[in-house]
Parts: structure tokens; C-alpha cells; sequence
């Protein structure tokens, strides 16, 4: 391993180290051991660390305060984690490695108006709604902290053993009961279900958030304590946004992957006009042909061209909008949305057993949560509610066929589950024939396809199929575009 | 460049730019390692403004490329300069050398290796840039030399500050990240964002600033289709100071609205979560 040839930042057990919170700790003991634990543990969470980034990590060590926990972990982010949906697993793990307190140092804790140890449910919970609204983040670390140790132990099966619970300090505590005294106390009197309550209501459940952030930080800490951090890290870590299974999305994460869709969007479109956009020649670049033209004594022998303007292409996207995969389809939809404001061309149509053109909810310009809820109610894709790949493609080829044209790319997403009906192939190949190229997108794992009522073989023949379940797959379909 | 972290917010505090944790330690590690700083971050929190009150409190100077989709080689770091040329050859013998020096003509890239000065190169909104700039871009920013192939490499007198800006509308390539540290700025928390406020605008209420970052704060946590920067929330202080209102109260909420919302379905979105009159 490269990082063990690294020079100790700091010589153990001298200087700033003894000082750092990790000296305290049980386990590795030297700082570099700890620096490597925490580099393998990042990849083994899905982070891409390089040799050469582990190094700048051990370089930027030893610049800075190592007695300043935020310091070291901004320090650690910048030279390891370089994109965003890395960051949440990073920050678990920080907190796994790098602990803000250990156990024994707990006693130290600055002054504050209660004794969390002695204090009544009512008292904890009214100094809880006071950090809500305002507090810094070492305030409410501490009090979620102290909180942790008060009632989240619960005697395990093992003599001498405890585990740790979140569930049992929220239980206690009851925060999300809190708003409406919170609400209470901070309006006033003033009129309700106004901006103020609504900034309020913001406010609260930022607090309540973070509250919650904090005592599962502490939780997983203690556990780490007890069992190894390495135990605990495995299952903490949440895998990052990018590799999250469309199929099993939670609403939380879909608000996150509508950032992510957007640059995808643009980039497929780059894509696609590249491809437009190769062979053909365009206007006279004047100062290239000029220049040139100085090696033949300004006589301009080579002529050169500026490439033409690309063409926006064409794209007529169908989707699967089904129960079966209304994750999926949700995230298609937000696909969907996003490329109607890259291409200038875009016709969506949506099917179940029957097929609807669905362009019209996403007007460039529109809101997406308003589109998505008019569109359940008011677009005609369902007949008698069990997906039909075979009589949606024909309705299709009926009534919309003269969406597709030479120019066109034609997109097709779905799982290809199609109720053990026909799957009008040849209806399927010859809309395929009359665009100029066509994919599938399917949202099910490769060693699904072709079980149970799944035809996606069979359609994976006439239109090359990919599988898509998460956006870094989405990715890599986009890159091999061009 | 700078002593500490601690140092670089002082500093920065000093020229009107407030920072938190990650930013201070970002930007002095930056300097320390002599490393490039890839900013990255939704737009209008202040990636840009970061370059330049790092040139502004270290008495840098601030050369800007400005990427684009097209941006080449010519605009980024050199051309020759063909005109010049081109008399040359027809006033002189057709032997002169007409690859030298006297004919460069000097892009920011080059401008900002061959400074003696202290020197910040902003190369912002990178990821406008095709995929090609960032190929040219990697010799400079793990060596910081470029070559020109009629004159040779030329090496950086002393290395510049780099800061490039990203709004992430395309993954920058895996090899330029590795080459950069990595800072991800996010929207302030409201007690930032006040203070950002009060900092900017002279003469607000405290109280005013704290109301208009909490509704910022609100308004952020919708789903819009362009969140309010912090640039929008300045100028909506700016404004209210301007209409000599000191309450945010939904009537001038919902009368200021344009300040922050430039889409019409956020417009609508926000009076309807809101609560607000219909203006």
C-alpha cells in the first residue's frame, strides 16, 4: 500500500498529535494508521480515492490545526471527496474516525441553563425547542449528546454488553411534537398559516433535522466504541446518490436526483447533436483561412471552414408510467421534463395499455410538481390498469406515428413487463426503421430480464437495450453516445 | 500566503467576504499545497466573488478566463499575432523569424504563467468550457508550464493562485478533479446569510436581515426551478432599504417579489406555498 510509505505528519505521540481528539482513543494508535483506515474505509463506502488524493490528504495534514475538528474534516473534503453525492458517507465516516468526543471526556461540556443528566422530560424538551430555533452547532451536539447517553442505552442480551439506540432518545423526547408550542411561542398572537408561521415551520424542521443527524452521529460513535469501527462503518454508510436503485428510490432522494437529472439532460443532448453535427462543412473561418494563408506569401491556397451551427435534434421519448414502476417513472417523467428544456423538438408520450402524448404538461417554463400531479389526473395511458407493452406500441404506431422521422431519436424506458400479452414486435420495428436511432432504457437488473413476463430479449433485438438503474448507469449510457 | 485558516477568514472578513469552516480551509490549503481550487456550487453563492477577495486581500492581480462552449486554444492561452505577421513578411526577406516572441500575443492562461507579479487566474464557469479545454488546462495545472510548439515550454516564474468555478451542468473529467482540491459552497445558513447581509449593506436593520435571510431560507426550501442566490437576497435588502420598508411583511413580500424570483411558475409556486396576496 502507497500510503504506507508516507512520511508521519506528525511524529507519534509528539506534538499536536497527543493532543488530537484521537489520541484518546482506543484501537490504532498513530495518527497515519488512523489517516489510512479512513482513506481504505472511504473506498470501501464507494468513494474514489487516488493514491495521489490520499497523499495531498496526508500533505494538507500536516499544514493545519489537527486540534481543530472542523479544520481537519474541511481539510479531508477537499482533498478527497470531489463530488457532492459523496459527501453524507464521507461525513458518517469522519464522524466514525475522527469522533467529536469520546466517552470518557463526555463530563467536559460548556454551561448551560439545565443539567441534562437530572432534568424532567418537560424541562429537556423545552431547552430542546430552544435549540430548534436557534443554537450553534456544538450547542445541539452536546445537548444530543448528553441525550444519547441518558436514553439511548438499552441492556443487550450479553452480560456487561449495551446497545445503542436513536429511536429510544426520540421517543423520550418526542421532538416533532414541539412545533406547535415552538409556533406558539414565537408567533404570538399573529395571524396564522402566513409567511411568518411558514418560516418558522422551515426553521423548525432544519433543527429537528440536525437534531436527529446528531444523535444518530453519537449513536454510531458509541456502537464504534463497543464493536470496532470497521464493524460499524460497513453498515452505515449509505451508498452515494449516483448508485441508488431507481426502483427502490425514496421521496427524499428524488428531490436530490432532480438536481442531478438536469446537467444529464444537457449532456445528452450534447450527444446527440454531436453526432449530428460530424461530416458536414460549414461557413468560411476568415482568420483561420488567413493565417494559413501566410505560408504561401498571403496567397490563401487552404481554404478552412468554421463547422456549421448544430442542429437541435429531434427526440420522442416513450415511457412506461405503470404502478409496477412508479419510482422509475417518476424519474423518468423528471427526465423527461428536463430534456423538453434541452431540445427544441421534444414529443413525451406515456403508456400503460394504452398510450397518451404527455408533451404538453411539460411547456418549457412550467413547474414539474404541478405538471407531475396534472399529468396523473388528466392524461388518458390507462384503459384497464395492467401494463400492455403490445397495444400501447400499436395505438402508437395509429396515432402518432408521424411523430418519428428520419431526424428523430426515439427513446424508449421501461422494464418491458408486459403481462404475458403480445409483444407487437413488428409494430415495434417498423416505428424503429423510420428514426434515425433508438434506445431502451430498462430500469431492471440484466439477470431479471426474460424472467416471468418480462419480454426484454425479445425487444432488446430490435432496439439495443441498456440497463439503467441509477444515475451513474445513466451516465455511462450518455457517454457512450458519441 | 496565509498563517492559518483562522487567518484567511479574518482576511477575507477584512475585504467584505464572510466565510465559514470549509471555505477558510479550503482556500489556505490551496496557497499552502500550492494546488489549484475547484469551487463548485448551485450559482450566486459566491464562487466567483471568493476569486476575487482572494486577489483583493492578498494585493494579487486578477486574471479572469471566462469559459464558454467553443473557448479554444487561441482565446485561453496564445495566438499569433497574424497581421503583425503578415506585414513582416511582405516589408522584409521571407527568412525572418516570425515565430518569436514579438509576435505572441498573450491569452489570460499564458498572462498568468508568465507574470512576475503575485498573480489569481479565475477560470470560471469551467464547466461551459468543452471537453478539450480541459485537456489544455492539465499541463497547466499539475505543472504549471504550457508549450508552445514554435517556442518551447514555458515554465510559470511563479506559480499563480488557481481558482476555477464550476456550476456542475457537466462533470469536469476525473483527471482535472484529481488535480484540484475540491470545495463544494452551498447555500449559508441563515445566520450566515444575515450577516452576509448586514455586511453588504450598510445601514439595515439587524432585524430586517435575519427576516429576509429566514424567508430566503423558506423560499430555498420549495421546490423551485431557480432557488434565490445570495447576490438576489443583497439586492433584496437593497431594494426594501430603497422602498424605506423595515418589516417583511407578505404585502411587500409578495410586491418584491421580482427581486428573487425570475421565473413566472416560481412566482406562482412561492405566493401559493407562501401565502402571500396576489400582487
Amino acid at each position: 500500500m502507497p500510503e504506507q510509505a508516507l512520511p508521519a505528519p506528525v511524529a507519534p505521540g509528539s506534538g499536536p498529535a497527543s493532543s488530537a481528539p484521537v489520541a484518546a482513543e482506543p484501537g490504532p494508535a498513530s495518527l497515519v494508521d488512523r489517516h489510512v483506515g479512513f482513506v481504505h474505509a472511504l473506498r470501501a463506502a464507494g468513494v474514489p480515492v487516488s493514491v495521489a488524493e490520499g497523499l495531498d490528504a496526508a500533505n494538507a495534514m500536516r499544514v493545519i490545526e489537527l486540534v481543530d475538528r472542523e479544520s481537519l474534516r474541511a481539510a479531508y473534503a477537499a482533498t478527497l471527496v470531489k463530488k457532492p453525492a459523496y459527501r453524507p458517507g464521507f461525513d458518517v465516516l469522519f464522524d466514525l474516525w475522527f469522533p467529536a468526543s469520546t466517552t470518557g471526556l463526555s463530563a467536559v461540556r460548556t454551561h448551560s441553563d439545565i443539567n441534562p443528566e437530572t432534568a424532567d422530560i418537560k424541562e429537556l424538551r423545552a431547552h430542546l425547542a430552544g435549540l430548534l430555533t436557534n443554537s450553534t452547532d456544538q450547542e445541539l451536539r452536546e445537548f444530543a449528546q448528553a441525550m444519547v447517553e441518558r436514553f439511548g442505552r438499552q441492556e443487550a442480551s450479553g452480560p456487561g454488553r449495551q446497545n445503542w439506540f436513536s429511536y429510544s432518545v426520540m421517543r423520550a423526547l418526542s421532538p416533532e411534537t414541539l412545533m406547535a408550542g415552538i409556533l406558539r411561542n414565537v408567533l404570538q398572537g399573529r395571524e396564522r398559516g402566513g409567511l411568518a408561521e411558514k418560516t418558522v415551520r422551515q426553521q423548525v424542521t432544519t433543527g429537528l433535522r440536525r437534531f436527529e443527524e446528531a444523535v444518530a452521529t453519537d449513536v454510531r460513535r458509541r456502537i464504534a466504541e463497543e464493536a470496532g469501527i470497521e464493524r460499524i462503518a460497513r453498515s452505515a454508510v449509505r451508498p452515494p446518490l449516483d448508485q441508488v436503485d431507481f426502483l427502490r428510490i425514496t421521496k427524499a432522494d428524488l428531490a436530490r436526483l432532480r438536481r442531478e437529472v438536469h446537467p444529464l439532460a444537457r449532456r445528452l443532448a450534447a450527444r446527440l447533436t454531436i453526432k449530428h453535427r460530424k461530416g458536414r462543412r460549414g461557413r468560411l473561418d476568415f482568420r483561420r483561412t488567413v493565417r494559413a494563408s501566410l505560408q504561401s506569401g498571403g496567397v490563401p491556397l487552404t481554404t478552412h471552414f468554421k463547422p456549421p451551427r448544430p442542429h437541435k435534434p429531434e427526440l420522442v421519448i416513450l415511457c412506461d408510467t405503470s404502478d409496477s414502476v412508479s419510482s422509475f417513472a417518476h424519474f423518468t417523467l423528471l427526465l423527461t421534463y428536463a430534456l423538453r428544456e434541452q431540445f427544441t423538438k421534444v414529443r413525451a408520450f406515456g403508456f400503460v395499455d394504452t398510450v397518451d402524448e404527455i408533451t404538453r404538461f411539460f411547456l418549457p417554463g412550467s413547474d414539474v410538481v404541478e405538471a407531475m400531479t396534472r399529468l396523473a389526473n388528466e392524461a388518458d395511458m390507462v384503459r384497464f390498469g395492467r401494463t400492455n407493452y403490445g397495444h400501447s406500441l400499436e395505438r402508437f404506431a395509429e396515432r402518432y406515428a408521424d411523430a418519428l422521422g428520419p431526424k428523430t431519436s426515439l427513446l424508449i424506458l421501461g422494464d418491458a413487463r408486459s403481462n404475458y400479452q403480445p409483444p407487437a414486435l413488428d409494430v415495434l420495428k417498423s416505428l424503429v426503421s423510420r428514426t434515425r436511432s433508438a434506445y431502451w432504457l430498462n430500469p431492471e437488473p440484466r439477470q431479471q430480464w426474460d424472467t416471468g413476463d418480462s419480454v426484454a430479449g425479445e425487444y432488446g433485438t430490435v432496439v439495443p437495450m441498456w440497463e439503467c438503474r441509477n444515475v451513474a448507469q445513466l451516465t455511462a449510457f450518455i457517454e457512450t453516445l458519441a | 500566503m496565509f498563517d492559518s485558516p483562522a487567518d484567511v477568514t479574518e482576511r477575507l472578513a477584512a475585504v467584505d467576504y464572510l466565510s465559514d469552516d470549509a471555505i477558510s480551509t479550503s482556500v489556505f490549503l490551496a496557497a499552502a499545497l500550492g494546488k489549484p481550487l475547484l469551487v463548485e456550487g448551485p450559482a450566486g453563492v459566491g464562487k466567483t466573488q471568493l476569486a476575487k477577495a482572494v486577489a483583493l486581500t492578498t494585493g494579487a492581480e486578477l486574471v479572469r478566463l471566462q469559459c464558454y462552449e467553443g473557448l479554444d486554444e487561441a482565446r485561453a492561452l496564445y495566438e499569433w499575432n497574424y497581421k503583425k505577421q503578415l506585414l513582416r513578411i511582405q516589408a522584409t526577406s521571407a527568412d525572418d523569424d516570425i515565430f518569436s516572441e514579438e509576435f505572441l500575443l498573450e491569452r489570460p492562461l499564458l498572462k498568468a504563467i508568465r507574470s512576475d507579479r503575485p498573480t489569481v487566474l479565475l477560470i470560471d464557469e469551467t464547466d461551459k468550457a468543452d471537453v478539450e479545454v480541459e485537456g489544455l488546462l492539465l499541463e497547466l495545472l499539475s505543472d504549471f508550464q504550457v508549450t508552445i510548439p514554435e517556442l518551447g515550454t514555458i515554465a510559470a516564474t511563479r506559480r499563480p493562485y488557481v481558482v476555477l468555478t464550476s456550476n456542475a451542468t457537466r462533470e469536469l473529467s476525473e483527471a482535472l478533479k484529481r488535480r484540484c482540491l475540491y470545495l463544494h459552497i452551498e447555500y449559508p445558513t441563515p445566520e450566515r446569510e444575515r450577516d452576509i447581509v448586514l455586511a453588504q449593506v450598510p445601514g439595515i436593520r439587524a432585524e430586517l436581515a435575519e427576516q429576509l435571510a429566514r424567508t430566503v431560507a423558506t423560499m430555498r426550501a420549495l421546490e423551485l426551478k431557480k432557488a434565490p442566490s445570495v447576490a438576489e437576497t443583497v439586492d433584496w435588502a437593497n431594494t426594501l432599504l430603497a422602498l424605506g420598508r423595515d418589516e417583511l411583511d407578505e404585502a411587500t413580500v409578495a410586491g418584491t417579489l421580482g427581486v428573487v424570483l425570475k421565473h413566472a411558475s416560481d412566482h406562482e409556486r412561492a405566493v401559493k406555498e407562501l401565502g402571500l396576496p396576489d400582487a
